[in-house]
Order: structure tokens, then C-alpha cells, then sequence
């Protein structure tokens, strides 16, 4: 509804703007469409992992080849990572203390974030347009839930999200990091942080034509997390009845064990 | 719970800054052998320094024959382990600090099974409380701000006591003057509480009412502080309930093994915070360093050591609390919800 809505829109826009130009005016369909290809649908990763790169393929087919020659068309990918309900709390000063004060809690925003696109997405389409789609860093939906008061200050948790976000490595960017290997191939290179979250990520890459939204292919990626450390974090999560007591019994026994060697007589 | 609020220097220092792995040959293979990667705490730490941590802490209590669970968990936090952890595996690690000891009393026979039991019910009802309360407190974001709060306070109380103790101590000793006990079986107010009950052990009558209190009270400060909480009960049974003193630390120590065994299955399953590789290296390291703490107690005087340890228990809260009223670097922290989808 939304794609067909731009293509509309898209088609009006290019009637008002260009009238000049009759062959795009005689376009029945945008039918320009995106494929992006990976050679897996898993990644497994050590405990020691320090991040790497995840390289997709993708082509452009039904393009324009004009418009495709004046590099009218860019494409936006991002990895996007596990959707969770995140609270962001500010401490105030209370009574010489600093405490949590206030809080808002973004309902299901992705832990990470990692963008790569053919230029700076601020230039590929106005605010609007990407704000609707939810592409790039600054217009990642992060609708807020629960009580939030009246809503002045929405902007500032927003911002104080995306700032932690960037800073701690779990959203980045890459503005040049799709490029055109032939006429309509293109490679993107997306990066995986050191912290990347276990579990469902999807890949989605996003076609524009002249700060026009297009079409959208979305793939799923999954990231698991190997070694004997995440085993030991998903005994704690899956069953933490058995792993507290293996805690205790282990305790248990390094405390017995020591009194024994170290016994006097 | 990965928290890029407080991105720890520890972790920023091995593992960030080097992203990509293409690039940072030489760098990734940086510090290896000395980081291990705690994943429930979810960050690197220097195995040196917690090893250090445990036999130092370790060393102390076997020195003063305390838990050590009160120093444990201020100095994890000092290391940016999430303070959820660090009290979630404090009170894991004071199961196998207190083991031995329980064994020995056992063994000996010198502990009250009855008394102990009484404090054990109150101790249970008191770490469940203090579990429901822990995660009442976390749901609303102040669960870091209270076992800061709640440890300042301690260790504010405790650390002045005993410096006046052991100050009081060493004059005692300059001027050569005999050390006075209070007497044994002196009542007070206590002893006029009703539902009495008789411990034969401990040869005593009393109420069960301020027995399950004391209990109840050390399980609370067990679950929210992860300490044994001996350093408080011992005290309170011996001037407030007017216990035998040889039986005093066997029937704490009976009472301490089994709340802080409860309460780590409790954190384990409620909060999914103990992390069991942090608490065996820190067990390890302490019921080491505990062998050579007593036999160093053992030969030492003790009050110039207590005035020492009072000071470093002083300093420890000290420490906490200029943390809490230090404008903070960054006033914003995010956290997941867990409702992943």
C-alpha cells in the first residue's frame, strides 16, 4: 500500500517537476525492482568475535538505463538487528544524588543498526520519505509507549537513544558503502559490531530513484553466537532452575574441595 | 542486558575501537591470554584482576573470619561488572567462602540445628522478599542507585564501629587493662518477647520473634547486597539475643550457607544474573587466599589488622558515595526490555 502510495506519488512528482520530459510521463508502472542475494542465512560467531564485514550482492532490474547512466538511482542496505522494547532513563540531581528521574520506553526498536548506502541517505530523499520507511540513523521508528507525559520531550530521549546507540557501537553507518560493480550489480557492505546481538537480524536494502522510494527487499539473517561461553548464557537463560543450582553445587564443591587440600591433618 | 550507556573501559580498551576484522590483524589478537569473557555480565575483564579481587578478598576473610561477600560485590561494581551481577554472584561465591566452616561446626557439633533452623525460615522469608523487592526495584530503574545506597550505609556503620572498636582496643592495650566481657544471661527487652521457645543447645529460652526478624532481615541483605550478612548476626545473637558464643558462628554460618545457596537459585531463576563463570574464578582465587588469611590471622595481633580493615571498609564506601553524587559523564543509560522479537 505504502510502495504504491510513493509510486503515485513518485509519478506525480515527475509529472509537476518534469513536464518536458513526455517519455517519463508515458511510464504505465514504476517497474524497477531490487534483488539482493547473500550467500548464507547464518552467521556463527565466536565469543572472541571483534566484528567483521557482511558482503550482500544485489542487482536493479527493470532499470532505466538513462537514468541509471546520470546515477539517478541509489540503494540503501541495512542490517538491522533483534527488535526489543528499550527504556531510555536520565538521571537527575536529587538531594546531592544522582538518580533516574524520568524514562521512556521505545517500543520495538532494533538493537543494532548498521547502514551502508551509495551516498549520505540525508541526500538520497527528503526527511519525509525516510522518516516513513524508517531508513537511516536519524529516522529509525522509535515510537514511544506507556505513559510519556505530554510528549515535549520526545525528541530529547530520541536523541539521547540514537547518540547512545552510535557511541556504543550498536548503530553505525557507511555512506559509500554500496557501490556499483557493473551497470545494475551492486555490492554492500554492511558492518557486523563486536556486540552484535544473538539472534534474528534482517537485511533490507531499499531502492530510490531521484530521492524517490521505490521498492524493498527485505531477507532475514540469523546470528548465533558459538563457544562454550554462550552455551553457558543460554543455560542461564533457557534453564535457569538447573543453572543456579549447578552454581550452588559448584560452589559447594570448590569450598569442600579447598577445606580437604588444605586440611591441616 | 548489554548497556551502551556504560560502555566499560575494560572491554573498550580490548575489544572496541578494533571493528572490522580485516584491518586489525595484529590488534585482535591483543590481550587474549589475560581477557576472559564473563557472558552473563556480558563484557571482558582481566582474569588477573579478578583473580586478585577473589584472594584478596579471600585473604581478609579467612584473616577476620568474615564472608567477605561486603567487599566482593563493591569492588565488582568499582570493575563496571553491572552491579545485578555483581550481587547475584557475590552471593553465590560467599556459598563456597562459608563452606568449610559450616563443615568444621558441623563436624564439632558447635552450632544450635534448632536455633539455626528458626533463622533459616526467617532468613528464607527475608531473601524471597528481598528477591521480589530486587526485581520490583530493576523493573523500575533504581536497583543500582539502592544496593549503592544500601552499601554506603553499611559500610559507612560497619567501618566506623569497628575503628572505634579496635581504637578503643589498642588504648585498652597500651594502658594494660584486662578486657572486659559482657556478662552471659543478663536479659534485656528482647527476653520479655512471648511465643518463647527453648534451644537446649545454646541452653537458652527465648522468643522466637527476634530470631526470625534477625533471619529475616539477613536474607533481605542477602539477596539485595548478595553478602552473607555474618558480620551483622553475629554481633546482634551474642549482645542482643544473649547467645553462647560457641555456638554463635557455627549456627550464623548454618543459616548463611543455606539462604545464599536459595538466594542464587532465586537470582538464578528470577533475574538471570549470576554468572557462574565470574563467581568459580572469584571462589577459586578466594578459598585460596582464605588458607593463608587465617594462618597469617592466626599469628598477627588483631586490632592494629581491624584498624586497618575498618579503614578499608571506610574507604570502599567512601568511594561508592562520591560515585553517587558525582555528576555523571553520561546522564542517559538504555536498557532492553526483554520482549524480544
Amino acid at each position: 500500500m505504502r510502495a504504491l502510495l510513493h509510486a503515485i506519488l513518485a509519478a506525480f512528482v515527475l509529472a509537476t517537476a518534469a513536464p518536458a520530459s513526455a517519455q517519463e510521463d508515458q511510464r504505465p508502472e514504476i517497474s524497477e525492482r531490487l534483488e539482493i542475494g547473500m550467500s548464507t542465512d547464518e552467521i556463527a560467531i565466536a565469543s572472541d568475535f571483534r566484528g567483521a564485514d557482511l558482503t550482500i550482492f544485489g542487482a536493479i532490474e527493470g532499470y532505466d538505463p538513462n537514468l541509471l547512466a546520470q546515477g539517478k538511482y541509489d540503494v540503501v542496505v541495512a542490517l538491522e538487528g533483534p527488535k526489543d522494547n528499550q527504556t531510555v532513563r536520565r538521571k537527575e540531581r536529587v538531594l546531592g544524588i544522582w538518580v533516574n528521574r524520568r524514562s521512556m520506553t521505545f517500543e520495538l526498536a532494533p538493537e543494532s543498526y548498521s547502514l551502508s548506502s551509495t551516498r549520505d541517505v540525508e541526500d538520497i530523499a527528503p526527511a519525509a520519505v525516510l522518516n516513513s520507511i524508517g531508513v537511516g540513523l536519524q529516522h529509525i521508528r522509535l515510537d514511544p509507549i506507556g505513559f510519556f507525559g505530554d510528549g515535549s520531550n520526545i525528541s530529547e530521549f530520541r536523541e539521547a537513544f540514537r547518540r547512545l546507540k552510535e557511541t556504543g557501537g550498536y548503530y553505525q553507518r557507511d555512506p559509500g558503502g554500496v557501490q556499483f560493480i557493473s551497470a545494475s550489480l551492486f555490492k554492500a557492505t554492511v558492518k557486523l559490531p563486536a556486540n552484535v546481538p544473538n539472534g534474528t537480524h534482517v537485511v533490507r536494502a531499499q531502492l530510490f530513484r531521484d530521492g524517490v522510494f521505490i521498492s524493498e527487499k527485505a531477507m532475514p539473517l540469523r546470528v548465533v553466537k558459538t563457544g562454550l561461553e554462550q552455551m553457558i548464557s543460554n543455560a542461564a537463560f533457557n534453564n535457569p532452575v538447573s543453572y543456579g543450582i549447578l552454581s550452588v553445587i559448584l560452589a559447594v564443591l570448590t569450598g569442600w574441595i579447598a577445606s580437604v587440600v588444605f586440611r591441616k591433618d | 542486558m548489554p548497556d551502551p550507556a556504560n560502555p566499560d573501559p575494560g572491554e573498550s580498551l580490548l575489544r572496541g575501537g578494533d571493528r572490522g576484522a580485516a584491518d586489525s590483524g595484529p590488534v585482535a589478537h591483543r590481550g587474549n591470554a589475560v581477557t576472559v569473557y564473563l557472558p552473563i555480565a556480558e563484557i571482558s575483564v582481566n582474569i588477573f584482576i579478578i583473580l586478585g579481587m577473589g584472594a584478596a578478598v579471600g585473604f581478609l576473610s579467612g584473616m577476620f573470619g568474615v564472608g567477605g561477600g561486603f567487599l566482593i560485590t563493591p569492588l565488582l561494581i568499582f570493575y563496571n561488572i553491572p552491579p545485578i551481577v555483581a550481587v547475584a554472584t557475590g552471593a553465590n561465591q560467599v556459598v563456597a567462602s562459608s563452606i568449610s566452616g559450616a563443615i568444621t561446626h558441623f563436624r564439632r557439633g558447635s552450632l544450635d540445628i534448632k536455633l539455626g533452623t528458626v533463622l533459616l525460615i526467617g532468613g528464607l522469608l527475608g531473601a524471597s522478599a528481598g528477591i521480589w523487592l530486587f526485581a520490583l526495584l530493576r523493573r523500575v530503574g533504581q536497583l543500582d542507585l539502592v544496593i549503592s545506597l544500601l552499601y554506603v550505609i553499611l559500610l559507612g556503620v560497619v567501618g566506623v564501629l569497628m575503628l572505634f572498636e579496635s581504637v578503643k582496643a589498642l588504648r585498652r592495650a597500651a594502658n594494660n587493662q584486662p578486657v572486659s566481657l559482657r556478662k552471659p544471661g543478663h536479659h534485656n527487652w528482647v527476653h520479655g518477647l512471648p511465643l518463647k521457645m527453648r534451644f537446649k543447645k545454646s541452653k537458652i529460652y527465648l522468643s522466637v520473634i527476634p530470631v526470625v526478624v534477625l533471619g529475616f532481615s539477613i536474607g533481605i541483605l542477602t539477596s539485595i547486597m548478595g553478602v552473607g550478612g555474618g558480620f551483622i548476626m553475629v554481633p546482634a545473637m551474642i549482645y542482643l539475643l544473649r547467645i553462647p558464643t560457641n555456638v554463635v558462628v557455627g549456627t550464623s554460618l548454618f543459616q548463611i550457607i543455606f539462604v545464599t545457596a536459595y538466594t542464587t537459585v532465586m537470582q538464578a531463576t528470577t533475574n538471570n544474573s549470576v554468572d557462574i563463570v565470574l563467581a568459580f574464578i572469584l571462589m577459586v582465587a578466594g578459598v585460596i587466599g582464605a588458607q593463608y588469611g587465617v594462618r597469617v590471622g592466626q599469628r598477627l595481633r588483631g586490632e592494629q589488622l581491624r584498624a586497618l580493615l575498618a579503614l578499608l571498609v571506610l574507604a570502599v564506601g567512601m568511594r561508592l558515595a562520591v560515585d553517587l553524587v558525582l555528576t555523571p559523564d553520561e546522564v542517559y543509560s538504555i536498557v532492553s526490555e526483554g520482549v524480544r522479537r
